[in-house]
């Protein structure tokens, strides 16, 4: 019987989620005995062409280009899976969708006109039907190894609705926001880390987007408490995630508030 | 270990009752912190002294006897469960400044060693591990196997366990080791482990366990219970025995037979803990009160300030909620089958067909004080509360379980709350 066949697709992203999957080191032997890698440029040159059992798709739509290019992906692709706060969110670039892009595109290249650029980053989703995705800036590559058995094998999806505050608790962290008055997002981020910054004392930064039905307004008065100001507010909001819509709402509060 | 340590009847959380008024009420709450200062029954002659040296020796022979000795210590700015290799890394000489979203260790100017109230962790994560392999399968010839457990059940000397932790311990053992579905791990933990109560000196701004009748002193549920007295140059345990595993273990150490000075300074020590109270709940009439505040307009007033985080369950002593996780590996050979802690405020919780039942914060959050404190003493028999106030420490946005209820009452706590 054949290999599932597995395509690994590129949009506007920095390659750290794909680079996820080469990560996986002891069950990368795994993976690959499981599927024929038949899409993969970071890993390989060769390409087998369609149509594909599994893709993983890194990376947000930025071009006219790759507007046209995931229909191609998803019309070849059995099951879709978006991997990583650019596809899912917009990553960071998404941060031109409350700025002017062609100002941006003036301060930066000195030959502007050389650069073609949609004036929105928007995640995958908006443009073509996603079976599930892996949220994080990067992605947790145990979640991408679940997951991926779970699509191999038959099994359920891993999912979770819980925030990070509960993998603190799961890891016997001491609560940041608490113990040590330091800003966190943690309580409106969604689990999946594996509360990495926490552990290291650090107030969580949102890498994983919101949670369902974040309640943003009580965090922001936490972050305020622990010292922020309503520029800092705002920015917070406004990392990876920054278009998620929950993170975005947020931030348009604080912004008007921080404007003088 | 503490036979039939399931049902203490001495330390059970009070279950609410109803009573007439708010009179009736208030005399009660004042009768609380004084009709519950334990040690009022305890003989001279049932009690030895421990200098910091004898409880350090008791800290060695639990060691000595093959127990994991689990007990507080100061890590991440904070007083945590952890398990130790000697008495030297108690918290000697810090308390903490608790209040609602709020604690900082402080340093003490005495050695003191049992005044840090309770931390972050309930012994739960002992005895019912946040995260546990039930068990793991792989796939053979014909068929599938499953592996045989890899360890056999620690033995854990508790040492340090509050009043209000031993009450707490008493309620999951109705859940989880005496009931009709007995889960084997915690009931094989429980029944392995010794435990150490430390009388509660020094009780926290969040603390309330004198309201519902569960501290500051230990009354049962105990092996070895220990009343920690420093004044001046003076600084000793008085130990008493709970079970035949005490008995056995205090004449190992080097003691000296108490005086009835030591038992007045030990019982005003607990007296006036009891007096120091930062929170009161009255604890009459409230599964009336939350069945008839169902619809209250007030709860959606705190799902405005209530993340839905479930930090109140993770760090509750009674919440016993947890889910189990199927994983396979990317071959397909072997499969997992996980459990970890749950929490009613996450949305999948209530996860049915189409959707979660409790949709809405306000919702969870009712559901939580609502099982707390209204439907458990149905359900179980005691109340879910047993005062220890880490779910309002631990709150991130300091929401009070007993500012909430003196809301649903109308007025404001004594003593803390909104």
């Amino acid at each position: 019987m054949a290999l599932p066949k597995l395509a690994v697709w590129k949009f506007a992203s920095c390659d750290g989620c794909q680079l996820s999957l080469l990560d996986c080191e002891d069950e990368l032997l795994a993976v690959a005995g499981q599927v024929e890698i038949a899409h993969f440029l970071e890993a390989s040159r060769e390409r087998v062409p369609g149509p594909y059992d599994v893709s993983l798709v890194e990376g947000s739509i930025t071009t006219r280009d790759d507007a046209h290019r995931i229909q191609k992906v998803r019309a070849l692709s059995r099951t879709l899976v978006t991997i990583g706060a650019c596809a899912t969110s917009g990553g960071v670039q998404a941060l031109r969708n409350v700025a002017d892009v062609d100002e941006y595109r003036s301060i930066v290249y000195p030959h502007p006109e050389y650069v073609a650029t949609l004036d929105r980053s928007t995640p995958i989703a908006q443009h073509v039907r996603v079976d599930h995705e892996l949220r994080g800036c990067p992605i947790n590559r145990v979640q991408l190894l679940e997951l991926l058995a779970a699509l191999l094998h038959g099994g359920r999806p891993p999912r979770t609705t819980a925030s990070v505050c509960t993998e603190c608790k799961l890891r016997d962290n001491v609560c940041v926001v608490v113990a040590h008055g330091t800003p966190c997002l943690g309580p409106v981020t969604a689990a999946g880390c594996g509360a990495l910054c926490p552990s290291y004392h650090r107030g969580c930064y949102g890498c994983f987007g919101p949670v369902a039905a974040a309640n943003t307004a009580a965090v922001a008065e936490s972050l305020r408490e622990c010292g922020m100001s309503e520029a800092d507010v705002t920015r917070v909001f406004r990392t990876f995630n920054a278009d998620a819509p929950a993170f975005r709402k947020e931030a348009e509060l604080h912004d008007a508030q921080s404007q003088p | 270990m503490v036979a039939d340590s399931a049902s203490p009847e001495t330390c059970r959380p009070r279950t609410p009752t109803t009573t007439e008024g708010a009179a009736a009420r208030a005399a009660a709450l004042a009768d609380v912190a004084l009709a519950d200062v334990a040690l009022a029954d305890v003989a001279l002659a049932d009690v030895v002294v421990l200098s910091p040296p004898g409880l350090a020796a008791l800290a060695n022979a639990l060691i000595g006897d093959g127990y994991r000795l689990v007990g507080p210590t100061v890590r991440s700015e904070a007083v945590v469960l952890e398990e130790l290799e000697s008495a030297d890394e108690l918290p000697w000489g810090w308390d903490v400044d608790a209040d609602a979203g709020r604690y900082r260790l402080r340093r003490r100017a005495d050695r003191a060693v049992f005044a840090h109230a309770v931390g972050p962790q309930p012994w739960k994560r002992f005895l019912l591990p946040p995260a546990s392999l039930l068990w793991r399968a792989r796939r053979g010839e014909s068929g599938f196997s499953v592996d045989p457990p890899e360890d056999p059940l620690p033995r854990y000397a508790l040492f340090g366990v509050r009043s209000c932790d031993l009450a707490a311990i008493a309620v999951q053992d109705r859940v989880l080791a005496t009931s009709a579905h007995p889960d084997s791990g915690y009931r094989g933990r429980r029944a392995r482990s010794f435990v150490v109560a430390a009388d509660c000196a020094t009780p926290a701004g969040t603390c309330f366990c004198s309201s519902l009748g569960c501290g500051p002193a230990a009354a049962g549920g105990y092996d070895v219970a220990l009343t920690e007295v420093v004044t001046g140059e003076e600084h000793l345990f008085l130990a008493r025995a709970g079970s035949a595993a005490g008995d056995a273990v205090l004449p190992r150490l080097p003691s000296r037979p108490a005086t009835p000075h030591d038992l007045d300074a030990a019982r005003a020590v607990v007296g006036e803990a009891a007096q120091r109270m930062g929170r009161r709940l009255d604890p009459d009439g409230l599964p009336e009160l939350l069945a008839a505040h169902r619809e209250d307009p007030h709860w959606n007033e705190v799902a405005q300030r209530c993340l839905s985080c479930g930090n109140c369950t993770l760090v509750c002593p009674t919440c016993f909620c947890t889910t189990v996780v199927d994983a396979t590996d990317v071959t397909g050979t072997v499969a997992e089958r996980r459990r970890h802690w749950d929490s009613c405020f996450d949305l999948d919780f209530s996860y049915l067909h189409a959707g979660s039942v409790r949709a809405s914060t306000s919702a969870r959050y009712r559901h939580w004080i609502s099982h707390k404190l209204g439907t458990w003493p149905e359900q179980f028999g005691t109340a879910g509360c047993v005062g220890c106030g880490r779910c309002i420490t631990w709150c991130p946005v300091g929401i009070d379980i007993t500012a909430e209820i003196a809301a649903l009452r109308g007025g404001v706590p004594e003593g803390g709350g909104l």
